[in-house]
């Protein structure tokens, strides 16, 4: 055994309680020079999948922008939950927000718990950025002046999709059927569904509210059968899209099924011999870029698979918003909002740039409708869309395909 | 016309039934004879499924649908072995947490080798489509599903009935002490048991794989259904499982004919209905305390 003399013992034990005097504030400083963001999605339920590759898509951008430097210089702190339901999203955003210091919210995908989360945002007065909900009434009669859209609203999707219907004859005098998710999402792709049939002449012959935790659709499709429509019309969700699309491939019933909401997870979850027909979506990994080429071999090096809309949308969020905070200075709520009100353009990784719209939040941006591609044409599992032209067409305005104030009911409160 | 559209539903809730029936019975054997609940039971559904989508890269899905509730049904030994027969005589609720923990650990497993997001596989060519007899319509996957669980059903009944291992087991549910005293080990035949169960739920998995998202969470979707059916047929009861689950897909089809929104609260509603009038679910044993 090694004896200290007393002497230096003392010392040591002085220098040990004089360096913890004055080291452990400065610790302390060190992490509150961190800029705290809360992050949720769901990673379990019907939108578990695709909400794990949203939460890939938000670590690598907060890895990417550490690596470079952070956030007015300071480190980004991440933090990230799952979701799970809209009661538990509300707590634990309210918790992210007043004990954990986050100083803005982003992310999630299911509209009902963006609807819970955006609450907890305005009472605390602090910015929350949906960045995967597509309900309209979230930026429509639910705004408010807290909560920004980043994926395309519903009507967008029933717009992309339905235009190019219309360019085949599928729409015009053509009978409808479709099977539609029973929470807020569903209903309100429902209503755009409705209004865009009522506008360009086709007919609604019978729709089915279906709850998100079916995962057999057998019932659903005998009376599909049933009714005879021309086309079937899928406004489903999550996993349920999948588990649709594979039974109705099992079932083989002749009338062509599309759908007004699809996320590529979903797509590929269903596999290349059971999709078929023409579908929305917001961006996809093959979209012909440079910026977003670069995002998808950064992601794919990353995680051994290519980045889903999910993951591309809470990317280019958290980027968004770094770029207004290192050019406002701030983390103050209200100076962020002032700053994205004035229709900043933003570099989303697509032809066009993006800006959120100044009286509902909404991020203006184009679309894409999309076909599915022969088997045999696939490069890998992945590579099974064909993307169609964007929407709205090069030369007419962003805003053609969104809806107009008139037909938004937002009022936000000062 | 309205007739025959919900007779169409009917036979189709038979066969959906009929798929359930391949899980829930597993689970009721397992604890009619081991007096243990199996919450990790549709975790070896997931399995089966993982397994077969696996196998049939490599083999075909005629050949993996085969194997792969063998495979699992192998792990099902593990589990009885060094899990399962430590609890036997235990506290239930110790093997209702470690089985409950299982499921949990076992979903994460999976997520670990094959990841979050869902893995797929086809209906081979020539089961795809509907068949189309007169004014109804079965969809062709679906009849082979119904034709093994026939099968398998039959293969059971059989088993239990008429074999000297089927006289052991049905005694050993009946009174394990007697069986005991006459000098007879129960393990084996619990071990058996187990792996039949476990091969069962797997089999359910394989067959599914093809028409639902095979994802790592499947497990934790199919156990609600299979209490349900369990509950409603009455622990411990072979025809009750099967009628239960008949009854089940039966409901369920019926209910979205006439009021789809309906369609999944029903078997809850038929499982209240079951209960108020018999506790102890429609052939189970009678339960002292309770009735």
């Amino acid at each position: 055994m090694i004896r200290y003399p007393r002497r230096t013992l003392l010392r040591a034990g002085a220098a040990f309680v004089g360096a913890s005097a004055l080291g452990f504030p400065a610790i302390v400083r060190a992490q509150a020079e961190k800029i705290r963001i809360g992050h949720l999605t769901p990673l379990t339920g019907f939108l578990g999948v695709i909400g794990s590759y949203a939460q890939l898509g938000v670590k690598l951008a907060t890895e990417e922008i550490n690596a470079s430097g952070g956030i007015l210089g300071k480190q980004i702190d991440l933090l990230s939950e799952d979701s799970i339901n809209p009661a538990t999203a509300a707590t634990k955003a309210q918790r992210m927000l007043e004990q954990d210091g986050a100083v803005v919210l982003l992310g999630e995908i299911s509209s009902a718990s963006s609807l819970t989360i955006m609450q907890v945002a305005e009472r605390n007065k602090k910015v929350f950025f949906s960045t995967g909900a597509r309900s309209d009434a979230l930026r429509g009669k639910n705004c408010n002046k807290y909560s920004f859209h980043c994926d395309i609203p519903n009507t967008v999707m029933v717009n992309a999709v339905g235009t190019a219907l219309s360019q085949k004859g599928m729409v015009k005098g053509k009978k409808f059927f479709t099977l539609t998710a029973d929470y807020i999402f569903g209903h309100d792709l429902l209503k755009a569904a409705k209004s865009f049939f009522g506008a360009h002449e086709a007919n609604l012959i019978g729709d089915e509210l279906i709850a998100t935790d079916v995962t057999d659709f057998s019932p659903y499709l005998l009376k599909v059968r049933q009714a005879k429509p021309d086309v079937v019309c899928c406004n489903l969700a999550g996993n349920q899209v999948t588990n649709l699309v594979k039974q109705y491939a099992e079932f083989g019933l002749p009338y062509p099924l599309v759908g007004f909401n699809l996320n590529t997870g979903d797509a590929w979850a269903a596999g290349a011999g059971n999709l078929s027909g023409t579908w929305p979506t917001v961006w996809y990994h093959t979209l012909n870029n440079p910026a977003s080429q670069a995002f998808v071999a950064a992601f794919s090096k990353k995680y051994g698979k290519p980045p889903e809309n999910h993951a591309w949308i809470e990317y280019i969020t958290l980027k968004l918003l770094a770029e207004a905070i290192n050019t406002t200075k701030s983390t103050d709520s209200s100076e962020l909002i002032a700053y994205f009100e004035k229709q900043s353009q933003f570099d989303i990784m697509k032809a066009r740039k993006a800006y959120f719209r100044s009286w509902d939040h909404q991020l203006v941006q184009e679309a894409y409708p999309f076909t599915v591609k022969p088997k045999d044409q696939m490069k890998d599992q992945w590579d099974m869309l064909v993307l169609g032209d964007a929407v709205p067409a090069a030369n007419d305005p962003l805003e053609t395909i969104y809806p107009t104030k008139e037909q938004n009911p937002c009022e936000m409160k000062a | 016309m309205q007739f025959e559209f919900l007779l169409e539903q009917v036979v189709n809730g038979l066969v959906l039934g009929g798929y359930y029936l391949l899980i829930a019975l597993g689970l009721s054997l397992i604890f009619s004879v081991g007096g243990i609940v199996n919450l990790a039971h549709g975790a070896f559904y997931a399995l089966g499924a993982y397994v077969c989508v696996e196998l049939t890269k490599r083999l075909g899905f005629g050949a993996s649908v085969v194997i792969s509730p063998f495979a699992v049904a192998l792990l099902g030994i593990l589990f009885e072995r060094f899990i399962l027969r430590r609890f036997y005589t235990a506290d239930p609720i110790l093997s209702l947490l470690v089985t409950f923990g299982l499921a949990m650990v076992a979903e994460q497993a999976i997520r670990m080798i094959w990841g979050a997001a869902p893995v797929t596989t086809e209906i081979p060519q020539n089961f795809r489509g509907s068949v189309i007899i007169g004014d109804f319509l079965f969809s062709r996957y679906r009849l082979l599903i119904l034709a093994v669980v026939a099968a398998v059903l039959l293969g059971i009944w059989l088993l239990l009935q008429k074999t000297s291992f089927g006289r052991v087991v049905r005694a050993g549910i009946q009174r394990p002490d007697m069986v005991a005293a006459l000098g007879i080990r129960l393990q084996p035949y619990m071990t058996a048991i187990v792996m039949l169960g476990v091969g069962m739920a797997a089999l359910g998995g394989a067959f599914f794989a093809p028409i639902t998202t095979v994802h790592p969470a499947m497990g934790a979707e199919i156990m609600t259904i299979a209490f349900v059916v369990v509950v409603i047929g009455g622990l411990g009861s072979f025809w009750g499982v099967v009628i239960s689950a008949l009854l089940v897909g039966v409901v369920r089809g019926i209910a979205i004919h006439f009021e789809p929104a309906a369609g999944e609260a029903s078997i809850y509603i038929l499982m209240f209905l079951v209960l108020l009038v018999r506790p102890r679910g429609l052939l189970g044993e009678r339960i002292e305390k309770f009735e």
